[in-house]
């Protein structure tokens, strides 16, 4: 059993009434006014509708119209070995295990967590850390004008807190991995990753977004991630939701001085996803990476959405997004550089590239340049193609044939993405998941996966 | 070995192979000179078979195949290889990794077994040493990056490694300094066989003092209108084309 409620009746706002009776963090004042806001914000905003630029090629109505259930102990059996091939092959990480929303001790594991690190499930965090989670959760993903944001601060279960204190080198990365599964009735979660990183420290997190059996659910994702002076981090978002589930996430980023970010995304799954990726770089000196690889067949729909916010000089940062689009499949890489006015010498460059495979399938790509100071270096490009037909004649005029040099090709454009990936375990694992994307394109399976 | 007979070809309903005739056997090594746009380009893709290049008339016999049934990389496999005029740049493709995808598939389409990596580097390594590239390019992209010359001599290593029977070279030399020059004409030197024949269009009658053609023509306006041994390079060197259209012009009045 479970809580459910729709859009419509004020559904949401019921919903709420039952859920914040048993929400983590009931009893603690400031969660509960934070969870309040959330509602009330979201009870105000509503879920966007297409007339809201941000949302101008995303309709998600079919997430507005769906009833969706929180499940109370929604604690489906998943065993040790359904987890293996949603583990990086011989990586050790740091790993935090949810099913369906709710924390999994058993299939998480935190044997090699160093002293002075935490990492552990929000929820937990909640009791034992609760002046580190107040002084950071939702400091960073405003709501006043992100519905989704303020439906996952009001809604949020649980999810990965991890707080790396200063001068720490992590060795091995911090995995949070995400299952659910199928269920009679469409479910929804709101995992809420919060991530703490000090000063002069190393660290690569990885959120893992899986399905075990292809049901239809929705799942409503926001990070803070911040990343302390002189850090270096790498953030990797790996959605294979199932073909039915909606997915909607947003990666909100706060840089300080002389920091690194990498982020990456690879979005292979869902019906219904949208990637929001927002880093503000708000100390002087810094580097972003902001690198995605989409691809969608069947009647998937994936919408990139970036938001790269300079607020301070001699900041660098680079956007590159390749999608890869079949079937009657629609893509979306939405690109927004802003560059506040002191923020002087900004170097952003900005790249999507696009390769159609079908006739049906579709992209809108759309840059925009929000420039306040006068010395900075912004650039963008956009691409949309087929693939070179004389790279192919290339190929196949020294004997390779027509199938397989697509494939090289194909293969080329998606390494291109995965390369600047450091973790050789994390690129392999993802270069072995774009493969399968081709084997099952290969095989032919035409996908139905329309959510509507 | 080759054969092409009245040979029409058209490019957007424009034709720009007017009937031409060719005889190349094995051993043999054919020049072809021309002007700008007379057509050489063309004759080399529809070779290799390029498929936005249409065929209107005629007939082209490799080896007793009839080489327009075949698909490109079928052509590539019986023994047929064009260096590009513009050899074609693939980002995200490493150099070796072509070489090796075109080695195996010839062989495997001779009932050949695949070459193993230790004895692929070892002859990809010997035929680097002697065009004089460096080790680096092996790695790189296809193309990507290199220098005009470094596309050209890269041309003629993938011809080494794949030793085809007919090779075309569509104005490799061009573009090059006298070394790289040299370093090319060495290159096809070192392939010349009584079993192997060579096409080498050229603009230049330079290139033919370091591959000295058994014969040369002159093709203008998609047509030979003249052929000849290698003392017709030179003529051509010092006279131009004009000659040789206005020779062909009064032939046709007579
Ligand atoms: N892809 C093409 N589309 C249209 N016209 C072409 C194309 N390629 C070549 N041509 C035309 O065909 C003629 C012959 O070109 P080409 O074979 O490249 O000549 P050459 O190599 O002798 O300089 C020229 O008039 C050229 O403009
Ligand atoms: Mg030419």
């Amino acid at each position: 059993m479970g809580i459910s409620f729709s859009n419509e009746d004020d559904g949401y706002s019921k919903g709420f009434e039952e859920f914040r009776k048993e929400a983590p963090g009931n009893g603690i004042p400031w969660m509960e006014s934070l969870r309040g806001e959330g509602i009330r914000k979201f009870t105000e905003l509503g879920f966007p509708t297409p007339e809201n630029e941000d949302w101008r090629f995303t309709n998600v109505a079919p997430i507005a119209r769906t009833t969706f259930t929180i499940e109370k102990n929604g604690h489906k059996q998943v065993s040790p070995e359904a987890l293996n091939r949603f583990i990086f092959p011989k990586l050790r990480t740091i790993r935090l295990v949810f099913i369906d929303g709710t924390y999994s001790l058993g299939l998480s594991d935190l044997s090699d967590v160093p002293e002075g690190v935490k990492v552990l499930s929000l929820a937990s965090a909640l009791d034992s850390e609760e002046g580190l989670v107040k002084k950071y959760l939702s400091k960073y993903a405003d709501f006043s004008e992100e519905a989704f944001t303020a439906l996952n601060t009001a809604f949020m279960q649980d999810g990965g807190f991890v707080y790396i204190p200063r001068g720490t080198r992590l060795r091995e990365p911090v995995h949070l991995l995400y299952i659910t599964g199928k269920s009679d009735r469409a479910t929804i979660t709101n995992p809420r990753n919060l991530i703490v990183v000090e000063d002069n420290c190393e660290a690569e997190v990885v959120e893992h977004y899986v399905s075990i059996d292809e049901g239809v659910y929705f799942s409503n994702v926001v990070t803070e991630l911040v990343v302390g002076e002189n850090s270096s981090v790498g953030h990797y978002m790996i959605e294979c939701e199932s073909m039915k589930a909606f997915n909607v996430s947003t990666l909100r980023v706060e840089q300080g001085r002389s920091s690194n970010i990498r982020s990456h995304s690879v979005l292979l799954g869902g019906a219904l996803v949208r990637n929001n990726v927002h880093p503000v770089i708000a100390g002087e000196g810094c580097d972003s990476l902001i690198n995605g690889l989409f691809m969608s067949t069947g009647r998937q729909h994936m919408d990139n959405y970036m938001k790269v916010e300079h607020a301070s000089p001699h900041c660098d940062s680079r956007q590159f997004y390749n999608g890869v689009l079949d079937g009657r499949s629609r893509g979306v890489f939405h690109g927004r550089i802003i560059v506040h006015k002191d923020a002087q010498k900004t170097d952003a460059k900005q790249t999507n590239r696009n390769l159609l495979l079908s006739d049906n399938a579709q992209i809108d790509t759309k840059p925009q340049l929000e420039i306040y100071a006068d010395d900075v270096k912004c650039t963008h490009g956009a691409t949309i193609g087929q693939m070179d037909e004389n790279a192919i004649f290339y190929l196949r005029s020294r004997g390779i044939d027509e199938d397989t040099a697509r494939e090289i090709l194909l293969g080329a454009f998606t390494s291109g993405t995965l390369e600047s990936i450091q973790v050789d375990e994390i690129r392999n694992y993802c270069e072995m998941l774009v493969a399968e994307w081709f084997a099952r394109r290969k095989g032919g399976t035409e996908l139905d996966n329309d959510p509507r | 070995m080759l054969e092409i007979r009245n040979l029409h070809v058209s490019i957007a309903d424009q034709e720009i192979i007017k009937g031409l005739n060719l005889k190349v056997k094995a051993g043999e090594v054919h020049s072809i000179m021309g002007p700008n746009g007379s057509g050489k380009s063309t004759l080399a893709q529809v070779l290799a078979g390029r498929a936005s290049y249409v065929v209107t008339e005629g007939e082209i016999i490799f080896e007793g195949k009839d080489l327009l049934e075949l698909a490109p990389e079928e052509r590539a496999c019986e023994g047929i290889f064009m260096a590009f005029q513009y050899p074609v740049e693939i980002p995200g493709v490493a150099n070796t990794y072509l070489l090796r995808e075109a080695l195996n598939s010839i062989r495997k389409y001779r009932g050949l077994e695949p070459l193993k990596h230790v004895e692929f580097a070892r002859l990809a390594k010997e035929k680097m040493g002697i065009m004089g590239m460096a080790d680096n390019l092996l790695k790189r992209s296809v193309n990507e990056g290199f220098s005009g010359g470094e596309k050209k001599k890269n041309e003629i290593f993938q011809m080494q490694i794949l030793e085809p029977k007919l090779a075309i070279l569509d104005e490799t030399d061009s573009g090059l300094d006298i070394d790289a020059l040299k370093v090319v004409a060495d290159g096809v030197n070192a392939l010349r066989s009584p079993e192997r024949a060579f096409v080498i269009i050229t603009h230049y009658q330079r290139l033919l003092d370091y591959i000295v053609p058994d014969f040369v023509h002159v093709l203008v306006d998609g047509r030979i209108l003249k052929s000849g041994g290698k003392e017709l390079a030179f003529e051509l060197e010092d006279r131009g084309y004009g000659w040789v259209e206005e020779e062909a012009r009064k032939a046709v009045n007579n």
